[in-house]
């Protein structure tokens, strides 16, 4: 499969009093069509930085992001956004919410047809019955479920998704984490999602990609996980694998976040062919190995 | 703060028992042209009890008068509201449009209602008859808008970043924007600033009509000062404070149903 999004030298600069603050710098990432990456990382290291110049909520310093082919420059609706609040307008019942975007999409379909999008999604995410219900009204749960199904909604080219979970108690917290995946494995939309969780990211990711701490932040590894969808949690909680992985990604946080930290980010060559170069940082006693010949892009592209 | 059973209207009672009393005493005492609360009562009773009639032009019942202002006051209060709350956006939105206008707006905002009346009847002169009326609004509305406009500004400025960023994510047009996030959400500040500008022009009507001589609660009690009936100033003095009290509760109402959504 292609690579759907390509994320290239990102860098984040932040003016401060103290001059410059370079917060995220070249971060590199490929994402495949129909994958499901998972982004930790501690707190403040520049998860939701990353996501909302992908969000094209905030302003790329440098480097680029590229989305089926076309160089990002704003936001848009073929990015649904779920965002940690559940950010829904609490005038609106939760139809109308998710009708806001509908409409704003699917402007040439017929009234009846946007409804049953609208309604489709409110349905499958559990809340046929609240669907005229205001914010104020729903759990912090239906709440989020609400945001789920807004950004589902829109059939976008890519989902993103900033700690979707992390206000919700861990019971609701794995019934949604279920709501997304069942929703998600109907049709494999391409997705990115920030999270502090490290059973979630296992529970949920194809890939994990885990960011050095910051400033300065970058892809210092990335898991693959390889559990068979659909994922069954009792299953994997049974699985010796799981719990190697989930060793791998908390030894990662723990100590590699830390050491990684001074090494310089590698920077990305223009454009690598070979599949062996996706990674940004293969595992490797030198974890901070470039994955190709460290070419200055300016040059090479010529 | 200790309650007993009917405190709501026993105190308010020994309230106004207290101030009565008060005002015997000075009519009593050391203000010997203010009327008692019985002579006050005697010679108000019939624009009380009849309070529509008319008998002449500046003889009329009380609730009649108070008709005719709040008539001229609903007309500058609209105006107040349609000029002060665009620029209210504009000043929430747009911080040029602020660093430019805000010095002047906080150097007219504390401009007496006094004042601004001859500059209003001098704007209108060429109106002939009506320049007092369109004066009147002109001054209620250059004085009642200011906290709609400054209460409107503020709410726009505190419009949550996430409902600004749903509208951007879904690219909604300007007029979107405005018609389904920023006006939805800067509502409740909007009435308060409304209500509070209502309390303004109910207190601008006074001071209108007094200069400019219209028929109305505060031309009655300017003409019947300078007719020496002091009872019907007092008369004049609590139906204003009756219907100003009235005007801001009606208002609250209205606002606490914005509140909650
Ligand atoms: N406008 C700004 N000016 C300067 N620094 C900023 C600004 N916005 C964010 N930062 C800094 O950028 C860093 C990354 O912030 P970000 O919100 O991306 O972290 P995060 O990884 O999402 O953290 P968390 O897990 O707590 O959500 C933080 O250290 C923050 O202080
Ligand atoms: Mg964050």
């Amino acid at each position: 499969m292609s690579d759907h999004v390509e994320l290239s030298n990102l860098t984040k600069t932040y003016p401060t009093p103290g001059g410059p603050a370079v917060i995220v710098k070249n971060f590199n990432l490929r994402i495949r069509r129909g994958e499901f990456v998972c982004l930790i990382g501690h707190s403040g290291c520049g998860k939701s930085t990353v996501l909302s110049m992908l969000a094209g909520l905030n302003e790329i310093s440098e480097g680029g992001i590229v989305l089926a082919g076309r160089e990002l420059t704003g936001p848009g609706p073929d990015r649904g956004v779920v965002f940690q609040s559940p950010s829904l307008l609490p005038w609106l019942t939760a139809y109308e919410n998710v009708m806001l975007g509908v409409d704003q999409v699917f402007f040439t379909a017929s009234a009846a047809e946007r409804r049953q999008i609208a309604e489709y999604y409110l349905t499958v995410v559990g809340l046929g019955d609240a669907m005229d219900k205001r914010p104020a009204a729903l759990s912090q749960g239906m709440r989020q479920r609400v945001g789920i199904a807004r950004a589902f909604a829109l059939s976008p080219k890519m989902l993103l998704l900033d700690e979707p979970f992390g206000m919700l108690d861990s019971l609701t917290r794995m019934e949604l984490q279920q709501v997304l995946v069942d929703l998600w494995n109907r049709n494999h939309l391409t997705a990115l999602m920030v999270t502090h969780d490290v059973d979630e990211a296992l529970f949920l990711a194809d890939r994990i990609v885990m960011m050095t701490n910051g400033p300065e932040a970058f892809v210092g590894d990335i898991l693959h996980v390889p559990f068979p969808r659909p994922r069954d949690r009792r299953v994997l909680l049974e699985d010796p694998e799981y719990y190697r992985l989930r060793e791998e990604l908390i030894e990662f946080l723990e100590v590699r976040a830390y050491t990684l930290k001074n090494q310089s980010p590698p920077p990305s060559p223009p454009r690598p062919d070979g599949a062996a170069s996706r990674e940004a940082a293969p595992r490797s006693a030198v974890p901070m190995a470039a994955p190709c010949p460290t070419t200055p892009s300016v040059l090479s592209a010529s | 703060m200790k309650r007993f059973r009917l405190d709501w209207l026993v105190l308010p009672a020994l309230g106004f028992g207290a101030v009565i009393a008060f005002w015997y005493f000075s009519s009593a005492t050391w203000a010997k042209e203010l009327p008692n609360p019985t002579k006050t009562w005697l010679a108000s009773r019939d624009y009380v009890l009849k309070p529509f009639e008319k008998r002449g032009e500046m003889d009329q019942g009380i609730l009649r008068f108070t008709w005719y202002s709040l008539v001229l006051v609903t007309k500058g209060y609209l105006l107040a509201l349609v000029l002060g709350t665009p620029l209210g956006f504009f000043l929430g939105l747009s911080k040029t449009f602020t660093k430019t206008f805000d010095p002047i707006i906080q150097i007219l905002r504390p401009v007496s209602p006094l004042a601004w009346l001859p500059l209003g009847i001098i704007l209108f002169m060429g109106a002939g008859k009506s320049a007092s009326e369109l004066g009147a609004l002109f001054t209620i509305a250059v004085c009642a808008m200011w906290p709609t406009v400054l209460n409107t500004a503020v709410g726009v400025r505190a419009v949550p970043q996430d409902y600004l960023n749903v509208a951007r994510v879904l690219k909604l047009s300007r007029a979107k924007t405005l018609w389904k996030v920023l006006i939805p959400a800067t509502l409740p500040y909007m009435f308060t600033g409304f209500r509070l500008s209502l309390g303004i022009a109910w207190l601008v009507i006074v001071a209108a009509e007094m200069l400019t001589g219209r028929p109305g609660i505060g031309g009655f009690l300017w003409q019947e000062y300078n007719a020496l009936v002091y009872e019907h100033i007092i008369l004049c003095i609590l139906t204003i404070g009756i219907v100003g009290f009235v005007l801001d509760r009606l208002m609250s109402l209205i606002e606490l149903r914005f509140k909650t959504a």
